[in-house]
């Protein structure tokens, strides 16, 4: 697959924005030191838009740079799945349309969703769990209930967020076919 | 919002270093600290790191504030260990040396205690690595160096723009927060969660339309200049690799096969000092 002006560009701007979020967290108080994170729907929105390689580069380098430069640490574990999740929905960027005003109907939007439901389910209840214990040798009941509450949160930001983002620039971008002919 | 490490010119062997050196190093540093739990092998890159953080110049004022940001992740994390599995330790090591009744029927033991301990080095063996790694490597020299040896030149573009771009968004999100707040939107963690969701709407909507309205932009102008024409691009920043690369890459190759032999050798990764 050959990479395109846009695609390099939206990998580095992408990138630099998912960092940038990473500090951009909302706090839920249910459950101590977990927090619904907004950069999420920004990874959801730009694989929609530009693919899954977009998708993938975006979750990969921006969880392993947003890590080291907030954390000073990179917890590989959880980079891994934040690719998976970037792949997964960037394999339907050509059936959403959205630049084209794909997200206009609905059903797109059920399809989106599903998708991360099921994305995000293999990437934090499966992957970055087992991840754990095979790199870090941490505890299965830690990890895993950890999964569970990444996963959660995840499909609410990207559910929520990530679809109305989706929904407002697919109405913007794609409004040039919105003319009525004068009478 | 924290400050965030970033680059800074200085004259010293790691700032020489090519940047493809430096990620080699960094990366199979990392793989190293994770793969190993030979408490003398993490101990020994305990030592190294703190030499290289010497060496690289590195002044404290760049990387305290991340750095107490990590001290509060890594104290989180190793209570949950505890409180999840205060036995995983015991299971490791197959031997179980009560210290302390702790309550309930939670024993503080020897075994536990000796594997935080691990987890605790492996952080403080990462750190000094990204530090230095992100304040001695010049963004356009790291992708310069990353097409030198093969990288496609689009990827290492693109991460070059990711370095160079991040510092901008930076400024415009806190232009977009502080114009939202003017307007009197509440930002800070007194609202209700739907109340702070929509708020955090109200600035990832704005800051994400102009992040693609700059992705237009920087790609028409790179369009025009011909980017992605030919197979081959020239760069202003490139340093061929020297000696001094070749040794660093030696050494890391050398003593990440030589940490694993010394790991594996007894059939797993952990070194047990209770038997």
């Amino acid at each position: 697959m050959k990479i395109g002006i846009k695609e390099v560009v939206a990998m580095g701007i992408g990138t630099a924005l998912f960092v940038v979020l990473t500090n951009v967290q909302i706090p839920v108080f249910v459950v101590p030191n977990t927090a619904i994170q907004p950069r999420m729907a920004i990874l959801a929105f730009l694989a929609a838009v530009f693919g899954p390689i977009v998708g993938a580069v975006v979750g990969f380098a921006g969880h392993a740079l947003g890590d080291a430069f907030f954390y000073g640490s990179v917890w590989w574990s959880w980079v891994v799945p934040e690719a998976v999740v970037g792949i997964a929905i960037g394999f339907f960027a050509k059936k959403f349309a959205v630049k084209e005003g794909g997200f206009a109907s609905g059903k797109n939007l059920i399809i989106f969703n599903v998708v991360q439901v099921v994305a995000n389910a293999v990437a934090w209840i499966v992957v970055a769990p087992v991840l754990d214990i095979l790199i870090y040798a941490e505890p299965s009941d830690k990890v895993f209930s950890q999964g569970a509450i990444a996963f959660i949160l995840n499909i609410i930001a990207i559910g929520i967020l990530g679809s109305l983002l989706l929904v407002a620039y697919s109405r913007i971008a794609g409004s040039s076919s919105g003319l009525k002919a004068e009478e | 919002m924290s400050k965030l490490i970033s680059y800074e010119h200085k004259n010293t062997p790691i700032h020489k270093l090519s940047g493809f050196t430096k990620l080699v190093f960094f990366l199979i540093w990392c793989t190293a600290s994770a793969l190993t739990f030979d408490t003398r092998i993490l101990l020994c890159m305990l030592v190294i790191g703190f030499v290289i953080y010497k060496v690289s110049d590195t002044k404290w004022k760049q990387v305290s504030a991340v750095f107490t940001a990590v001290m509060i992740f890594m104290t989180i994390n190793l209570l949950a260990i505890f409180f999840f599995a205060p036995y995983q330790g015991c299971k490791i090591y197959g031997s179980r040396t009560e210290i302390a009744h702790l309550f309930g029927n939670v024993y503080l033991t020897q075994e536990q205690l000796f594997y935080e301990f691990n987890v605790f080095i492996k952080y403080f063996t990462v750190i000094p690595a990204v530090f230095i790694f992100l304040v001695t490597t010049d963004p356009s020299e790291l992708a310069a160096s990353l097409n030198g040896v093969g990288v496609p030149y689009s990827i290492a573009y693109s991460l070059e723009i990711a370095l160079r771009y991040i510092p901008d968004v930076q400024d415009e999100f806190r232009k977009i927060k502080n114009a939202q707040e003017a307007r009197g939107i509440e930002m800070s963690s007194k609202g209700r969660l739907m109340e702070r969701m929509k708020n955090t709407v109200s600035i990832i909507f704005p800051l994400l339309f102009s992040s693609m309205e700059r992705i237009d932009v920087v790609s028409n102008a790179m369009e025009l200049r011909g980017f992605g024409k030919k197979k081959k691009r020239s760069w202003y920043s490139r340093r061929p690799l020297k000696a001094a690369d070749f040794a660093v890459l030696a050494f890391i190759v050398v003593f990440f096969i030589g940490s694993m032999i010394i790991t594996y050798h007894d059939g797993n990764r952990f070194f047990n000092p209770f038997v």
